[in-house]
C-alpha cells in the first residue's frame, strides 16, 4: 500500500496531512461496477473528422433495435448510449459503430488519452514525413530553378526520380487527410473544403510523375511537398490549441461517472475522488472542492446532512452518501450538456462564413476545369485548385472559437450558446435585473440608530431572537440568536413579530406596528429608499435599523465596466421602484424602471430592439426565462438555481458579476480576431482566384501563397485573447492544471 | 558530375535514415507532451 502510494507519487499528499482519515462504515465503493444490467454508457469516438461523421454514427445506431437514446457529440467526440438489455447489449453496439468505419470504447478517461495521443503521434508523424521530403526535393530541385546549373540530361533525371521517390511517401502518407476527406464528401454528393486541394495534389502528382517517368514536360514535386507540409503544419498546430483549449474544459465535459448509479444507492467517496452523483452526505467529515461547478476554489466543508455536488472533489476523509440525483439529472452533467451545446453552437458570422466556403469550392472546382479546358494545360487547373482553395478560410475560426470557450470557462462563465458571441461583439444596451443579479437577494444592516437606554449589541441581539424563526429577508438581515430564547411568539405578516422576553413584550417591525406597543412618536424619514425596520417594547422604543439590498460582488464594477465601453446600462426589476432607484443610485445606473411584470420586461427589450438596439440582458434564469430569450445574448447567474433549467447564452458559475465583464472582453477580441482571419482568408482567394485563371500563377507561386496564407491565419487565431489583466479570472476560478483528479 | 550519380542516392538513403531516428523518438512519446517536462522542473515536490 505504501509503495503504491510512493509509486503513485502522491507522498507529498500525506507530508502535509493533519488528520488520520476515519473510514466510514463499509458501503459498495464508488470505483465497482453498476453499468452491466443498467444499458447505459459513454462511448469514446476514434477516426471522427467532421460533422458528418457523426451524423453517420448516430444513424448507424438509431437503426440497432433496442437503442432508447444516441447522442453524439462533436466538441468531445463521445456518444451517450442508452438501450435495452434485453433487446441489446454494448458489443452489438460497439460493432454497429465499427461497421460504418468508425473505432469506439467504452469511456475511461486514460482510454481517451490514449486516443489523443495516437491521434497526435499520426499527425505528427505525417508532419514530419512531409517536412523532411519537402526539403530533401527542393535541394534536388534547386540546379533546375538556377537556369538548369549545367546539368546533365542523365543527372537532371536522377534528381527527378529521387524527388519522385520522396514525394511518393508524402502523398500516400501524409497527404491522407485531404484524400479521406474529399472521398468522405464526393461520396455523400457534395463538395467539401478538402475536395479543391485533393483534386490539386493530385494532378500535380500525377502530371509530375508522368513527366519524370517519360523524361517531358514539367515537375512541380518540391511544390507539392511544400504545400502539404505547410498546411500540415498548420493543421496540427491547430489542433494542439484545441487539444490544450478542451483539456481546459474537459473536467466539465467528462461524464461524472463512468459507473451507473440509481437515487438512493449509497455509496463511498475516497478522498481524491471525485463524487460520482449528486447527493447527501450521511456519514463521515471532510470538505469539497467544487471550482467546477461554482467556480469557488475554497474547499466546502461537508458533513452528514449537507448536499455533495457530483463532479466535485472530496478532499479529506472518506464520506458515505445517498444519491439523490444520478446520472444525466446531475447538475453538472446539465452544465457539461450546455458546454457542449455552446461548442457545437457558432456565432452568424462564422456561419455565413461557412456557407460561403461551401459555395466557394464549386466555383474553384468549375474554375480550374474551364481554365484547363481554355488553355489546354493540366498545370492552370492545378494552379487555381491550389491558389484558391479554402485551406485558409477553414482554419480561420474553429479554433478561435474553441479557445474562446475555454478562456470564458476559465473566468468562470459558460458559454452554452457562441450567438452570446456575436451579440457581445456589438452590444449597444445591457438589461439588468435586481434581484439574484445584482443583488443577491439578501438585505444587510446598513444603519443602526438607537432610540432607547439599551446598547447596539443588546439591541441586535434581541431582534435577531425575535426573528429567529422567520424565513422573511428581513428576517435574515439579523444574526442569529445567541442564547436568549423568547416566548409566544406571534408572526403578524406584512407587519412584524411580536414575543415575549423575560416577562416583557417586544415588537419588532413596522413603524406602526411598534407604536402600538411602544406610544405615539414620529420619525423623520429615512435617509435614501432604505427598508426600516423598528424595535420597541412594552416602555418604548428601543432602535431603528435601516437595511438595504446586499449588492453581488462586481456589481458596481460591472457597471462601470460597461459605461467606459459606451454601453447603455438598464435596470429592470419586478420589485417596487423605491428599491429600484436606491440599488441604481448605489451602483451608478441611470435607467432604471420598478414594478415590472415579466411580460415588461420582455416589452421593454423589445422595445430597444426596434430601435436598432443590440441588447444583452442579465437575470437569474429563471423567472427571466422569455426575456432571456427575447434579448439577442441572454447571461444567467446559476447560483444554486437547478442548472438544467438555465435558458442562457452565458452562464456565470459563480457568486460574482465579474465573469461577466470578462467574457464582454474575451467574445470581443475573440470575434475581433474571427473577422480579421475571415477577411484575410477571402480576400485572398478573391484575389488569386483570376490571376490564377488567367495563368499569371505558377504552381510553386499557388502553394507558397496557400501555405503561408494558411499560416499566417493559424498564427492570428493563436493569438492570446486575454490582454487587459483586469478583468482576468477572480480569485475564485479555476485552477488552470487539475490536480490529479482520477 | 559522376560523384552526383553516388550523392543522390545516398542522400534519399540518409533521408529515410534520419525519418527511422524521427519515428523512434515518436513512439518513445518524446513529443507528447511538449509542456508539462518543463514545467515540472519549477514544481515543489522534491522534498
Amino acid at each position: 500500500m505504501a509503495q503504491a502510494i510512493v509509486a503513485g507519487g502522491f507522498e507529498a499528499y500525506y507530508a502535509t496531512r493533519t488528520q488520520p482519515a476515519v473510514p466510514p462504515t463499509d458501503f459498495p465503493s464508488a470505483t465497482e461496477d453498476f453499468s452491466e444490467n443498467r444499458g447505459e454508457a459513454h462511448l469514446i469516438l476514434e477516426g471522427v473528422r467532421c460533422a458528418a461523421c457523426l451524423w453517420l454514427i448516430e444513424q448507424a445506431l438509431a437503426r440497432l433495435p433496442g437503442v432508447t437514446r444516441a447522442e453524439v457529440n462533436y466538441a468531445t467526440q463521445r456518444a451517450h448510449v442508452a438501450w435495452d438489455p434485453a433487446r441489446a447489449s454494448l458489443r452489438r453496439i460497439v460493432e454497429a459503430i465499427r461497421e460504418v468505419g468508425y473505432l469506439a470504447w467504452p469511456y475511461d478517461p486514460r482510454r481517451q488519452e490514449a486516443v489523443e495521443r495516437r491521434e497526435s503521434r499520426a499527425a505528427l508523424w505525417r508532419l514530419f514525413v512531409a517536412g523532411f521530403a519537402a526539403m530533401q526535393v527542393m535541394m534536388y530541385s534547386l540546379p533546375a530553378y538556377l537556369d538548369g546549373g549545367g546539368l546533365s540530361p542523365q543527372a537532371e533525371a536522377l534528381m527527378r526520380w529521387a524527388s519522385l521517390l520522396l514525394t511518393l511517401p508524402v502523398m500516400v502518407f501524409s497527404c491522407a487527410p485531404f484524400f479521406s476527406g474529399a472521398l468522405q464528401d464526393l461520396r455523400q454528393g457534395r463538395i467539401g473544403l478538402d475536395v479543391p486541394i485533393a483534386l490539386g495534389l493530385a494532378f500535380g502528382f500525377l502530371a509530375s510523375a508522368w513527366a519524370t517517368v517519360s523524361g517531358a514536360g514539367e515537375v512541380y514535386f518540391d511544390s507539392i511537398s511544400m504545400l502539404v507540409f505547410l498546411l500540415l503544419g498548420a493543421r496540427y498546430a491547430e489542433a494542439a490549441a484545441r487539444r490544450r483549449a478542451r483539456r481546459q474544459l474537459d473536467p466539465l465535459l467528462r461524464p461524472v461517472s463512468e459507473k451507473v448509479f440509481s437515487v438512493n444507492d449509497v455509496i463511498r467517496v475516497a478522498p481524491g475522488e471525485r463524487v460520482p452523483a449528486d447527493g447527501v452526505v450521511i456519514d463521515g467529515a471532510s470538505s469539497a472542492d467544487e471550482s467546477l461547478l461554482t467556480g469557488e476554489s475554497r474547499p466546502v466543508p461537508k458533513r452528514a446532512g449537507d448536499e455533495l455536488a457530483g463532479g466535485s472533489v472530496n478532499l479529506e476523509q472518506p464520506l458515505a452518501m445517498r444519491v439523490t440525483r444520478a446520472g444525466a439529472d446531475t447538475r453538472a452533467a446539465a452544465l457539461a450538456r450546455l458546454a457542449e451545446r455552446g461548442a457545437a453552437s457558432r456565432p452568424k458570422l462564422v456561419a455565413a462564413a461557412d456557407r460561403v466556403a461551401r459555395h466557394l469550392t464549386w466555383v474553384i472546382v468549375a474554375t480550374a476545369l474551364a481554365a484547363a479546358a481554355w488553355w489546354g494545360n493540366l498545370w492552370v487547373a492545378v494552379a487555381v485548385l491550389v491558389a484558391a482553395c479554402p485551406c485558409a478560410l477553414a482554419l480561420a475560426s474553429p479554433v478561435l472559437l474553441t479557445r474562446a470557450g475555454a478562456a470564458a470557462l476559465g473566468r468562470g462563465a459558460l458559454l452554452a450558446n457562441a450567438r452570446a458571441l456575436d451579440a457581445f461583439e456589438g452590444a449597444t444596451d445591457v438589461v439588468l435585473d435586481k434581484t439574484g443579479t445584482l443583488t443577491t437577494g439578501r438585505m444587510v444592516l446598513a444603519r443602526i440608530e438607537l432610540l432607547g437606554e439599551l446598547d447596539r449589541e443588546a439591541c441586535l441581539e434581541i431582534a435577531g431572537a425575535l426573528e429567529a424563526a422567520s424565513r422573511h429577508p428581513i428576517a435574515l438581515a439579523f444574526s442569529p440568536p445567541g442564547k436568549i430564547v423568547v416566548e409566544r411568539q406571534r408572526h403578524f405578516p406584512g407587519k412584524g413579530i411580536d414575543a415575549s422576553l423575560d416577562g416583557k413584550r417586544f415588537r419588532v417591525g413596522s413603524e406602526q406596528f411598534c407604536r402600538e406597543l411602544a406610544g405615539a412618536r414620529s420619525f423623520p424619514a429615512a435617509a435614501g429608499p432604505r427598508t426600516r425596520v423598528f424595535l420597541a417594547d412594552e416602555g418604548g422604543w428601543l432602535a431603528r435599523f435601516e437595511l438595504e439590498d446586499e449588492l453581488r460582488p462586481g456589481a458596481a464594477e460591472l457597471v462601470a465596466f460597461l459605461k467606459e465601453r459606451g454601453i447603455a446600462v438598464h435596470l429592470a426589476s419586478g420589485d417596487a421602484l423605491g428599491a429600484v432607484v436606491a440599488v441604481a443610485g448605489r451602483v451608478g445606473i441611470g435607467r432604471f424602471a420598478g414594478g415590472m411584470t415579466p411580460q415588461d420586461k420582455f416589452d421593454y427589450v423589445e422595445r430597444l430592439q426596434r430601435a436598432g438596439r443590440i441588447v444583452v440582458m442579465v437575470g437569474d434564469g429563471l423567472n427571466d426565462a422569455p426575456v432571456l430569450a427575447r434579448a439577442d445574448a441572454s447571461v444567467a447567474l446559476a447560483g444554486g438555481a437547478d442548472a438544467a433549467q438555465l435558458r442562457a447564452d452565458v452562464i456565470v458559475l459563480g457568486n460574482s458579476l465579474n465573469p461577466v465583464a470578462g467574457t464582454f472582453e474575451l467574445a470581443r477580441r475573440a470575434m475581433r480576431l474571427v473577422r480579421q482571419n475571415l477577411g484575410w482568408a477571402l480576400a485572398y482567394n478573391a484575389a488569386v482566384l483570376p490571376l490564377a485563371a488567367a495563368g499569371w500563377i505558377g504552381p510553386w507561386e499557388a502553394a507558397l501563397g496557400m501555405g503561408a496564407s494558411s499560416l499566417a491565419v493559424l498564427l492570428n487565431a493563436l493569438r492570446p485573447l486575454d490582454r487587459d489583466p483586469k478583468w482576468k479570472a477572480s480569485p475564485s476560478s479555476y485552477p488552470s492544471r487539475s490536480p490529479s483528479y482520477s | 558530375m559522376e560523384s552526383l550519380t553516388l550523392l543522390i542516392p545516398l542522400s534519399v538513403a540518409l533521408v529515410f535514415l534520419i525519418g527511422w531516428v524521427f519515428w523512434r523518438a515518436l513512439q518513445g512519446g518524446q513529443f507528447d507532451d511538449l509542456e508539462r517536462p518543463a514545467q515540472d522542473l519549477l514544481a515543489d515536490d522534491d522534498k
